[in-house]
């Protein structure tokens, strides 16, 4: 197996109100079949066996499932290529070449340390309405409600959003529409979801405002980072039932 | 110590039924003033914390995790099996219980199992009824493939990602109890302990990983939904922080740990390639509805795949398991997969690897409906290998996946500590000696949304007036005890990072008490974990300290649990002189080299007590009373 060199710039903050720096290291003798987080995963033990402190990153399942790892690589949120960051194998960098590694930019998501930020706005969003109310025990059988495949199938494209936080991240706006949007329209798309369609994405759309976050302005940043492949026509559909939404608390409709 | 089951009485059909009748209950006005603590919040613990609110209870729900979205579940990519017979093809609650009780070579806990079954199609209304996307058919019917271990098409699926859209249902429906301030939920928060009073389960101490702060929580009962320990092998499928601090802990303080050498090996993941390596990836059983697994006949067949003549290939799971094919159980396709590596007939770097190939079905189905069915695992493989799938055929080997061994439960789910109850894969009640594929979901879900909503009042109603608080002098001892732990592993100011250890405790566990065990190698694997764990206490190092997040910190307190928790896994898989399911002893083996059970010894569940720190434990043996069905010699052929 060959080994690659590099040159790294990571980014180093003891917490949100620290100033933080890019610390240089050069990362030698690097599998280049191994990936992004692995190599990460050698340069802080490495760092551990000099007695130094470690670059603090966040990852979990290591299959871009979970959303746990958040980065930006080299100005791209979850780096190079589809998928998350933990999904980034180091044979697609060239030999030699410098990479820079710093957290998501984005006032929402305050940074906890290095290259960890706190993404908790996101879990506020889907509590103020991203779910069918529904409780264990009352569900019908499950054969009883047909949804055509490509109803179904559009549904599971924008369910696959994996809550990683790119989207906001990647947008000059910081706006996480993208990821509102995959779960309106997810739940919007099934008949399961329909009582509360308005209601949902006018308390979304409110809470993401509330927590700071920017709207859409058509950049498709998002998009082009997502590791889910989520589609930017989600924000198409997020806009229409928002404004469904408002219109009709304005007009006083009784849904 | 005597374990009592708490099986209720009548006919297997019967059981769930009549003990839903007779059940305890708590009133709406009473549901209110007990509080529940769960830990996890994977498909077991969301499901818990949810359906618990709903009823009324107060629930405080913690995860170690930034977000309770992330637990491990959300991995799951396969499906979830559930005996609905929307496929019309003889499908039944008694065909899914007698799969299961089967799959697990007969050391499962029969009414256990035929409740889950029991209860499997009320999941699936559940989460269709949440907007859990299923596949469907054209007309709007929901769909099923099918799994190893069953000859009926009944798992549900949503693309390969239906363990990320059942959790996602389960964290919806917990989100909007949160939103209803009915639970209260603590993100980044470690079990370190638990708290007893007077012998019953009462509370919990946590730290805070991002401030450090160690606090203890107090409640009537205490739920643990933290999954298993197959993190023990270092390297999995499971996620990096997945560990068994939680029911290790619970251990420690009184909870039998039944069947910990009952370890799932899953057929089909990607080959490990270097020691850099930090994980395995799972490539779905469900590829095996449409992949033949095969090696050359030849030792050492250097050729290209497509190079080897149809003829000059070994469909070893076809050729000895004519009637379940590539479909055979998992265990039994790992020690196949293994076998003819043995022999010199794997492929790939350092001959670790068997083909799975799809050339026959993309040619009777079209590329499109294989992308269609697998297109995100085909991606997954092409990221991880940079080889495509389509064309030439997959490399695949088997990988830690699963642990169907955990805290023993009785019929209620509560373990040997009173008011302690154990879910999900952290129990060990449904699966035996292996799960079948797509069953570990159902469990999860089984047991939060339906079995423990039902089964808790047989605990509460023991309980009134029996409030603990934060202030009794047990909480302020359990959190200096865990705090005094936390400082040990920081004075220790050693020079070998954390993960050194872990790897090798990992390649210890792998060698000998992974696909094939035995006495003399069992008996070494335990004093090398001794002499690994006498090594840790003296040289890991964990720079920063404990007031912050100090990810050195999180990782070395779960592996000093793991290289204690490994020793207890030889000492069993030491003492069932037996082969069955997952666990194999090769002293017990047929003449073809299946699994040798000697049901007129083993047919127990061992479980574990724990007496203290540097005694043997005391084993405690509950045995399994098969009255529905008979045991039999599993085959597959």
């Amino acid at each position: 197996m060959s080994t690659m060199n590099f040159h790294l710039r990571l980014w180093k903050q003891k917490s949100a109100t620290d100033k933080g720096e890019f610390i240089k290291i050069h990362a030698t003798e690097i599998p280049s079949e191994c990936s992004f987080l692995e190599m990460l995963d050698i340069v802080n033990n490495r760092l551990t066996r000099e007695g130094k402190e470690p670059v603090s990153f966040a990852s979990d399942c290591r299959e871009g499932i979970c959303g746990t790892c958040h980065m930006v690589i080299n100005g791209v949120p979850q780096g190079p290529g589809r998928g998350a960051a933990c999904q980034v194998y180091m044979r697609k960098f060239e030999n030699g070449q410098t990479i820079t590694v710093e957290p998501f930019r984005v006032g929402a998501f305050p940074i906890v340390k290095d290259l960890v930020v706190n993404r908790s706005a996101y879990d506020r969003i889907i509590r103020s309405g991203g779910f069918i109310s529904e409780h264990t025990g009352g569900a019908p059988d499950a054969s009883t409600s047909l949804i055509p495949k490509p109803v179904a199938d559009a549904a599971m494209d924008a369910a696959a959003c994996i809550g990683c936080g790119a989207c906001a991240a990647a947008c000059p706006n910081s706006s996480p529409m993208l990821f509102v949007g995959a779960k309106v329209t997810h739940l919007g798309l099934l008949p399961q979801g329909q009582a509360e369609r308005k209601s949902r994405a006018r308390n979304m759309v409110r809470t993401m405002q509330e927590e700071g976050f920017g709207n859409c302005s058509n950049y498709y940043a998002c998009e082009a980072v997502c590791p889910a492949n989520v589609p930017a026509s989600v924000i198409a559909m997020l806009n229409r039932e928002y404004i469904r939404g408002e219109v009709s608390e304005a007009v006083g409709a009784i849904d | 110590m005597i374990l009592d089951a708490k099986i209720p009485e009548g006919p297997i059909e019967k059981k769930w039924t009549s003990f839903k009748n007779n059940a305890k209950l708590i009133s709406p006005a009473n549901k209110r003033k007990f509080k529940v603590i769960v830990v996890g919040t994977g498909l077991a613990g969301s499901s818990a914390s949810a359906t618990l609110a709903e009823l009324g209870y107060q629930v405080e729900t913690f995860c170690f995790h930034d977000s309770a979205r992330r637990a491990h579940s959300i991995a799951a990519q396969g499906g979830i099996n559930a005996a609905k017979n929307y496929q019309n093809d003889g499908d039944s609650v008694w065909r899914l219980f007698y799969d299961t009780i089967k799959g697990g070579d007969f050391r499962a806990r029969e009414a256990n199992v035929y409740r889950l079954a029991e209860v499997s199609g009320n999941i699936i209304d559940e989460c269709v009824s949440q907007g859990v996307p299923f596949a469907r058919e054209y007309g709007g019917e929901l769909t099923n493939r099918s799994f190893g271990g069953a000859q009926v098409s009944r798992t549900f699926y949503a693309k390969g990602q239906t363990g990320q859209q059942l959790l996602l249902g389960a964290y919806s429906a917990l989100s909007a109890q949160i939103g209803l301030g009915r639970v209260t939920m603590h993100e980044s928060s470690e079990m370190l302990d638990l708290v007893l009073v007077d012998g019953h389960a009462k509370g919990i101490v946590t730290r805070d990983l991002i401030t450090g702060e160690i606090k203890t929580h107090a409640a009537d009962t205490v739920l643990l939904c933290t999954g298993g320990y197959s993190n023990v092998y270092y390297l999995s499928t499971n996620a990096r922080g997945s560990n068994v601090t939680a029911t290790w802990r619970a251990y420690k303080r009184g909870a039998a740990f039944a069947n910990p050498c009952y370890t799932q090996i899953h057929p089909t993941c990607i080959p490990v390639a270097g020691d850099y390596q930090s994980k395995l990836t799972l490539m779905s059983e469900s590829l095996r509805n449409d992949g033949r697994v095969w090696v050359p006949k030849q030792k050492g067949d250097a050729r290209l795949p497509q190079d080897i003549p149809e003829e000059e290939r070994d469909y070893y799971l076809e050729r000895k398991y004519p009637s379940y094919g590539n479909l055979a159980p998992r265990d039994i396709a790992s020690r196949s997969a293994k076998e003819v590596c043995d022999e010199g007939r794997g492929v790939g770097p350092g001959g670790l690897g068997v083909y799975l190939d799809f050339s026959a079905s993309i040619d009777r189905l079209g590329e499109k409906t294989i992308r269609e069915r697998y297109g995100n695992l085909f991606e997954m493989y092409h990221n991880i290998t940079g080889e495509s799938a389509y064309e030439r055929p997959m490399r695949i080997y088997p990988a830690v996946h699963y642990t169907m061994g955990g805290l023993w439960v009785d019929y209620n789910l509560m373990s040997t500590i009173p008011g302690l109850h154990v879910l999900g894969e952290a129990n060990f009640s449904d699966h035996g000696a292996n799960r079948l594929g797509a069953s570990a979901l159902m469990q999860g879900l089984s047991d939060g949304y339906f079995v423990i909503p039902n089964t808790l009042g047989e605990y509460l109603s023991t309980q009134f007036g029996k409030k603990v608080s934060t202030d009794m002098p047990e909480f302020k001892k359990t959190e200096t005890e865990a705090r005094a732990h936390v400082e040990k592993l920081l004075a220790v100011k050693g020079n070998v990072p954390v993960d050194e250890f872990h790897r090798q405790l990992g390649l210890i566990i792998w060698d000998e008490c992974g696909m094939a065990r035995s006495e003399a190698g069992l008996k070494k694997a335990i004093a090398d974990i001794r002499a690994l764990r006498e090594r840790f206490w003296k040289e890991v190092a964990i720079p920063g300290t404990g007031a912050e997040l100090n990810q050195s910190l999180e990782r070395a307190g779960r592996v000093a649990d793991f290289l204690e928790f490994g020793e207890l896994m030889c000492i069993d898989a030491l003492t069932r002189e037996e082969s069955c399911g997952g666990h194999f002893r090769i002293e017990h083996q047929t003449p073809e080299g299946e699994a040798l059970r000697h049901d007129d010894k083993f047919a127990e569940v061992y479980a574990w007590m724990f007496q203290g720190q540097n005694n043997d434990p005391e084993l405690v043996r509950e045995p399994l009373h098969y009255e529905a069905v008979h045991l039999a010699t599993r085959s597959y052929k």
